[in-house]
């Protein structure tokens, strides 16, 4: 059973007074994490909208050690933090438990700039949680694209729409034979808590991946974070999974679409409730570019029912 | 009192086995020629369990000194080494170990610079980090590289200003000399455990490396800047009390032969140096009063220690294995006359250029050299 959201634990490691955006999902996410994580950890970040909202030197509007990274180096730096803490411990120079070592980082910290290094601290299978949070843009910048950004979106670096679809990262981590793979959204914050309590007792290396719907970049209204975040599940166009040892399971509501016990929403809805899509869809060529846009979502779905088969 | 052992060793052996003795804790590592043989060395040693250490074989440069920044914030003491390229490739995260004032050491195994490829050394790679922000040392042998990797750890932890160890690639690197390893309680006496005054702690939960504002951000800039330079008694203090417990020694922040009474003086960095004392002694047979001032420290450059050492109305001849690009002759010529200016006027600097790419510099190639320069 989901953890209702009313049973989750009090604590807030996300402090009041912080510079995000009003309905920042990246925020939001971040309170759902420092819950199940608890005091005992230490944060890293890349530049992105997480740092450039956590306040200023000497504090942090996050109640841990944070320390901010060059922008490529998530995977590295986590690993010389891991095995510091590990040979500190061993050597009695480190008391008490050992924190949980984490990544907070963007979708461009993530798929792209800082795949490389990422990929090889999986391949490790060092010791630590990457989260991404992923708005599906360089939000800190201005919104330009990125890997996750999907295709037929306005960024201000594809002002006529980005012609490629979105990479799969999480079945890209998976793929690296890692213990633990998860994606979640801030709608469902039960599934969210319960998938980084899990995480955070897995020794080796865990991803985790939340998507954020976020006002600026995507073009919506700022109190509607959550419900474009419930949309994104309702129309299969994120996907909610996790993978314990390489065998992938759905989470509710996505398991109800991948087993088709309950179709996926149209995603016209969601689609023109954004204006990065919806700017573009006014010309002749609507139809065959929310066509389009409906393909990517479609192959997503039948391509992750066929993978999850794969069990060995 | 247990007594030294003297056994042969390559440069990246000695380098290998001071950092063992140094009794790091993490050991990023990317292999790159000429360096690659003292990633290996660390790796057997983790593995073999003669060293206790974590040794992270990460997948390129950027990311080796990623993790030895990070590692170093986490409280532990910390060694990385490279070459040439994959020096260039980590220059991002240089500025962040600096900055962020994490006492890293790591060996630059110095070799020219692609495109197009060479393999063997010059100084073109170290020298490009001049404004990094770290403390640079430069070695002329087997037993200096050794020496100066301990020295360097204990400077970079009083400072926590992170230090780059520096010697030429092949000349030193995989040449066989002899080395002398201080028994391990005098090296313990002379680097204690690294305790540093501040880690990522749980405990105490602050920022590191977060944003400031302009008045902090240059706060910041003018206490390193400051700091460097006033690591320059401490770079003395560790050579002699080095010295004192070792019995070894290379120079502190300069080295000298022959200097006393010179009127012609060799002036160059690294192997070269050390060949140049023997250009010095064929000089000497023809009746040229020569000698040599080698910097061991080229950052901070020191300015004091050599304008005091240079003789009345010396000629000074610049060696320069690396160009300076827009200007003519190499970067340790300009350094010099900078530091000249004004202070010594007596004194008259020549500069060629040699060795690029790992030319050979014999003492009679280089004793010719400074003859024909002094008829320039
Ligand atoms: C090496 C480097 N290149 C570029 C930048 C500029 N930059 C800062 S944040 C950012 C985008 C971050 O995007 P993402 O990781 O998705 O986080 P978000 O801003 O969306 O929260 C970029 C390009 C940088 N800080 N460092
Ligand atoms: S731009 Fe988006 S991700 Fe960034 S702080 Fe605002 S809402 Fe959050
Ligand atoms: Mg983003």
């Amino acid at each position: 059973m989901t953890t209702s959201i009313k049973k989750l634990p009090d604590i807030e490691q996300v402090l009041s007074g912080n510079g995000a955006c009003g309905g920042c999902p990246a925020t939001m996410a971040l309170r759902i994490v420092g819950k199940a994580l608890g005091s005992n950890a230490i944060m890293l970040l890349t530049p992105s909208c997480s740092v450039a909202s956590m306040g200023m030197t000497p504090k942090l509007g996050y109640n841990w050690p944070g320390i901010n990274i060059c922008f490529a180096t998530a995977g590295s730096s986590a690993s010389g933090i891991t095995h510091a803490v590990e040979i500190l411990k061993e050597k009695g120079r480190l008391q008490g438990e050992l924190p949980t070592v984490f990544s907070w980082v963007g979708d461009g910290g993530t798929y792209d700039i800082g795949f490389q290094a990422l990929s090889a601290a999986a391949e490790r299978n060092d010791n630590m949680i990457h989260f991404c949070y992923n708005n599906e843009a360089y939000s800190n910048t201005g919104v330009q694209r990125s890997g996750a950004t999907p295709r037929g979106t306005f960024t201000t670096t594809t002002p006529t729409g980005k012609r490629q679809p979105k990479k799969n990262m999480a079945l890209l981590m998976l793929e690296h034979n890692i213990p633990y793979v998860a994606t979640a959204t801030v709608a469902y914050p039960g599934d969210l808590y319960d998938k980084v309590v899990k995480a955070k007792n897995i020794p080796g290396m865990k991803y985790i991946e939340i998507l954020a719907p976020c006002y600026l970049g995507w073009q919506f209204d700022m109190p509607e974070t959550v419900q474009l975040s419930r949309m994104a599940v309702k129309s299969g166009a994120w996907l909610l999974w996790e993978a314990e040892n390489g065998k992938i399971s759905f989470n509710n509501p996505s398991s109800l679409i991948i087993s088709g016990k309950k179709g996926a929403d149209p995603v016209d809805e969601y689609v023109m409730k954004q204006g990065r899509f919806n700017r573009l869809l006014k010309g002749p060529d609507a139809e065959s570019r929310i066509a389009e846009i409906q393909g990517d979502i479609d192959r997503e779905i039948a391509f992750m029912r066929e993978r999850a088969k794969i069990t060995i | 009192m247990k007594a030294a052992q003297v056994i042969m060793a390559t440069g990246a052996n000695a380098a290998a086995l001071a950092v063992k003795s140094a009794r790091v804790d993490v050991v990023p590592g990317y292999p790159i020629t000429p360096q690659t043989s003292i990633m290996e060395a660390m790796a057997a040693m983790v593995e073999n369990g003669e060293m206790n250490a974590r040794f992270i074989p990460v997948e390129g440069e950027h990311s080796a000194m990623a993790a030895a920044v990070a590692a170093s914030a986490a409280g532990a003491r910390v060694f990385t080494a490279t070459s040439a390229n994959g020096l260039l490739y980590m220059h991002e995260v240089l500025h962040m170990a600096s900055g962020g004032r994490l006492p890293v050491v790591m060996v630059n195994v110095n070799r020219g610079i692609f495109a197009p490829w060479t393999l063997w050394a010059d100084h073109q790679d170290s020298f490009a980090q001049r404004d990094t922000g770290w403390i640079q040392y430069h070695c002329s042998s087997n037993q200096e590289v050794f020496n100066t990797i301990l020295q360097a750890f204990r400077v970079a932890e009083q400072t926590n200003i992170p230090v780059m160890v520096n010697f030429d690639g092949f000349a030193i690197s995989h040449c066989l000399m002899p080395l002398t390893l201080p028994p391990q309680e005098d090296i313990d006496r002379f680097l204690p455990p690294h305790e540093p005054e501040w880690r990522l702690d749980p405990a105490n939960p602050s920022s590191f490396s977060n944003v400031t504002m302009a008045a902090e951000y240059a706060q910041f800039r003018q206490m390193l800047s400051d700091d460097i330079i006033a690591s320059i008694p401490l770079v003395k203090q560790a050579a002699q009390e080095y010295k004192d417990i070792t019995g070894m020694w290379d120079g502190d922040t300069i080295d000298t032969y022959r200097l006393e009474d010179a009127e012609v003086v060799a002036f160059a960095v690294n192997s070269m140096a050390a060949e140049l004392k023997l250009s010095i002694d064929i000089l000497r047979e023809q009746g040229i009063k020569a000698g040599l001032l080698r910097p061991r420290l080229y950052l901070p450059f020191p300015a004091e220690d050599i304008i005091s050492a240079l003789p009345q109305n010396a000629q000074v001849m610049v060696l320069d294995r690396n160009y300076n690009y827009g200007h003519p002759g190499g970067i340790l010529a300009s350094e010099l006359k900078s530091v000249l200016f004004g202070r010594r006027n007596d004194i008259t600097v020549k500069n060629r250029v040699m060795g690029i790419g790992g030319i050979d510099l014999t003492r009679r190639f280089m004793a010719a050299e400074i003859r024909a320069m002094m008829d320039e």
